[in-house]
């Protein structure tokens, strides 16, 4: 690809040109986010009704609900964000322009990493008012910040290759579940200590490890996600 | 302007492009006819630099793919029987979309969507949302998306699919304007005496290899039908 | 690919020689190293599930190198060695799990604790596992071949995951064999290592490795016979 690097629209122009038609789409439509944000206020009450959670409960469990809820309930806005573009068509128009792919490929990721993170924040008020802990301590929201990042990235990468099996709503889950588990883990890990008012050496590798995961995925989906689209 | 040399393309144990040759020279409308599974949809997808090809020289403009994909890509406008256009925005938002993803430059750009919106008819519904649009609207404004960047090539794959009878007469005279802009055209189509009517060229593919390729003038329109028929079944 | 007489030879001679292997580092495993002093019988069962882990190490290593090599050459034979070595890894790392699970009854009181090391490996299990399930779900084939060696790739992550945690967790109750730990010694499960245990542990790994070698080599030659079959169906189908 030499020569016609002067044919390629730049990268970062790209990214948010992406991101920023999901985000009109979105904010046009809200299908996304209000059903979202259903899902996870469903999830909430059925944890709540199924743990049968006293105080002491509440303030061991928080962590794992309020985690638990942002990848179901960001599965649901993953797997839509890229069936949108695999049913009409338009990801084939996207892929045919003057584009770096993976430019592509961010930009869907940072739409998603939003959309994630507004259910992620409206997920942290429901859970101070519904469980009465207070969740807003700034690592907390560094943890989600990254956690979100590691999320989406990968899950970006998966919907794109689970929207062409037949079965799609079922091989996301299993394809991206396994392969999120060490964010879910950490996150979990790493607030859940937070919360609780632990020293730094209890959290803070969690953090760590959290964002070397992000890191990682960042790196490996650059390379990987051209393979996933072209044929 | 379109060079195909020895293009081989195969999926699995399934060759779908047995060394296929294909010269077409700027400025022609050429149609490809064939069968189903002949190769027309993938040597589509190839000269979109949307599937890569198993071996053999593929040249756009001078350009090679896939290698020189970005640059054959800038001068490319492809439509197919799918829209490739959001719903949830309007006509102007997504031909702004793809105008700003080509790089074109932001001063005039209004100018361009409102006159390329007006060249298929669209301009009174430029901001209504794409999901109210008819098919045949829809498939206007995929052609306006198409061409925004002024390409060189155009390809078409299967336009008509799901048109009727009025949209499927519209878009026979949007591709005539194209035709005389001086486009290079690659159409397939199943309506095998439209293309004849509407192109300079006709090529017909059977089992992945160009069964006959010449003007569609040296063939009238009655016989037409032979001939398809007849290349078809020399190549089973 | 057709197969020769001398390639069938070699892989008759190996299957031969992994059986006797393995039985050699069974017997051994029973046999040559001392009953250890705190844990007594069932910590022979450790070296088949360190062997099971570093067979498995082995072939999803082996998937991860084929599924790059695939991306770049699209050659089918790099996809058929990517899938049959996460099959045998599937199944090296299940013993590696049910060895573990035997072997933790007694010493830590429970199958199974949610500690680290456990979690990865379970992950590293699921991982594979949906990576055969993406293969049967997708229906074009060269979709399939491509996005599960893009799998593969993603999925080397939870392998490197499990190596990895036991160095730097301290709250692992995992024994470390080689290297560098930061459990401390009187966490319960930790063994002194004599120079008969080192062996035995040692020929369990080459056991293993090469027992997985063998069979992942059956397991394309399978594939490769399959595929035969199925051409030569397509060939006579395509002249009736």
């Amino acid at each position: 690809m030499k020569d016609n690097q002067r044919f390629v629209t730049s990268y970062w122009r790209v990214v948010l040109l992406v991101a920023r038609k999901d985000l009109r789409a979105e904010i046009r439509g809200r299908e996304l986010i209000s059903s979202m944000f259903l899902f996870a206020f469903l999830a909430v009450v059925i944890f709540s009704f199924a743990l049968e959670l006293d105080r002491e409960a509440r303030e061991n469990s928080v962590a794992g609900v309020l985690w638990v809820t942002i990848i179901f309930s960001g599965m649901l806005g993953l797997a839509r964000s890229m069936a949108v573009e695999k049913d009409k068509g338009s990801l084939d128009a996207l892929l045919i322009a003057p584009v770096h792919r993976s430019a592509l490929f961010y930009g869907k990721a940072l739409a998603n990493l939003l959309f994630t993170l507004v259910i992620a924040l409206l997920l942290m008020v429901l859970l101070t008012v519904l469980f009465n802990i207070s969740l807003f301590v700034w690592q907390v929201l560094v943890v989600l910040v990254l956690g979100c990042i590691g999320f989406t990235v990968s899950g970006t990468l998966v919907s794109s290759m689970s929207v062409y099996a037949r079965a799609r709503e079922t091989l996301l889950p299993i394809m991206l579940l396994p392969v999120i588990l060490p964010v879910l883990i950490s996150a979990v890990r790493a607030s859940g200590a937070l919360l609780a008012g632990l020293k730094a050496e209890d959290w803070l590798p969690w953090m760590q490890l959290l964002a070397l995961v992000d890191v990682v995925f960042l790196i490996i989906t650059y390379f990987l996600f051209d393979y996933v689209v072209e044929e | 302007m379109i060079e195909v040399q020895e293009l081989v393309k195969t999926f699995g144990f399934n060759p779908v492009l047995r060394k296929l040759d294909l010269k077409v020279e700027a400025g022609q409308f050429l149609v490809l006819l064939g069968p189903n599974g002949s190769g027309k949809s993938t040597l589509l997808r190839i000269l979109a630099a949307l599937a890569r090809p198993t071996s053999g020289l593929v040249k756009i403009g001078g350009w090679r793919l896939p290698d020189e994909a970005f640059a054959v890509r800038r001068q490319l406008g492809v439509v197919s029987h799918l829209p490739l256009l959001y719903d949830t925005l309007s006509a102007a938002e997504n031909l702004r979309f793809f105008a700003q993803l080509y790089d074109l430059p932001e001063e005039g750009m209004d100018d361009l969507i409102q006159s390329s919106l007006a060249q298929v008819g669209l301009a009174r519904r430029a901001n209504d949302l794409v999901r109210t649009f008819s098919r045949g609207m829809l498939q206007r404004l995929t052609i306006a998306r198409a061409i925004l960047h002024d390409p060189a090539v155009v390809l078409f794959d299967e336009p008509y699919t799901g048109l009727d009878q009025e949209a499927s007469s519209i878009l026979d005279d949007l591709l005539r304007d194209l035709a005389q802009q001086n486009r290079t055209i690659v159409m397939t189509t199943h309506d095998i005496q439209r293309g004849h009517a509407l192109a300079s060229h006709v090529a017909i593919l059977s089992r992945g290899k160009i069964g006959y390729l010449g003007a569609t003038s040296a063939v009238p329109s009655g016989e037409i039908l032979n001939l398809y028929t007849e290349t078809i079944g020399a190549g089973q | 690919m057709e197969y020769t007489e001398n390639r069938n030879f070699w892989l008759r001679v190996m299957t031969y020689v992994s059986a006797f292997l393995l039985v050699a580092a069974t017997i051994m495993s029973f046999t040559y190293p001392g009953a250890e002093r705190s844990m007594g019988e069932v910590q022979r069962l450790f070296y088949i599930h360190l062997g099971s882990f570093f067979g498995s190490f082995l072939t999803f290593s082996v998937a991860v190198v084929a599924g790059i090599y695939y991306l770049r050459t699209r050659d089918n034979k790099w996809d058929r060695l990517e899938a049959s070595s996460v099959e045998i890894g599937l199944g090296l790392s299940a013993v590696t799990i049910v060895t573990g699970a035997i072997w933790a009854r007694p010493t830590w009181g429970t199958y199974w604790t949610w500690d680290p090391r456990l979690t990865t490996i379970a992950i590293m299990w699921l991982t594979y596992a949906a990576y055969l399930f993406l293969r049967s779900a997708i229906e074009d084939p060269e979709r399939k071949r491509r996005f599960a060696a893009v799998y593969a790739i993603i999925a080397f992550s939870s392998v490197i995951l499990t190596i990895v945690i036991i160095r730097v967790r301290p709250d692992v109750i995992h024994p470390t064999v080689a290297g560098p730990s930061t459990t401390s010694a009187d966490v319960r499960g930790e063994f002194n290592v004599t120079p008969r245990i080192r062996d035995t542990v040692f020929f369990n790994i080459f056991t293993y490795c090469v027992l997985s070698a063998v069979l992942t080599w059956h397991r394309i030659r399978i594939e490769n016979k399959s595929d035969f079959i199925q051409e030569r169906k397509l060939s006579i189908l395509g002249n009736m």
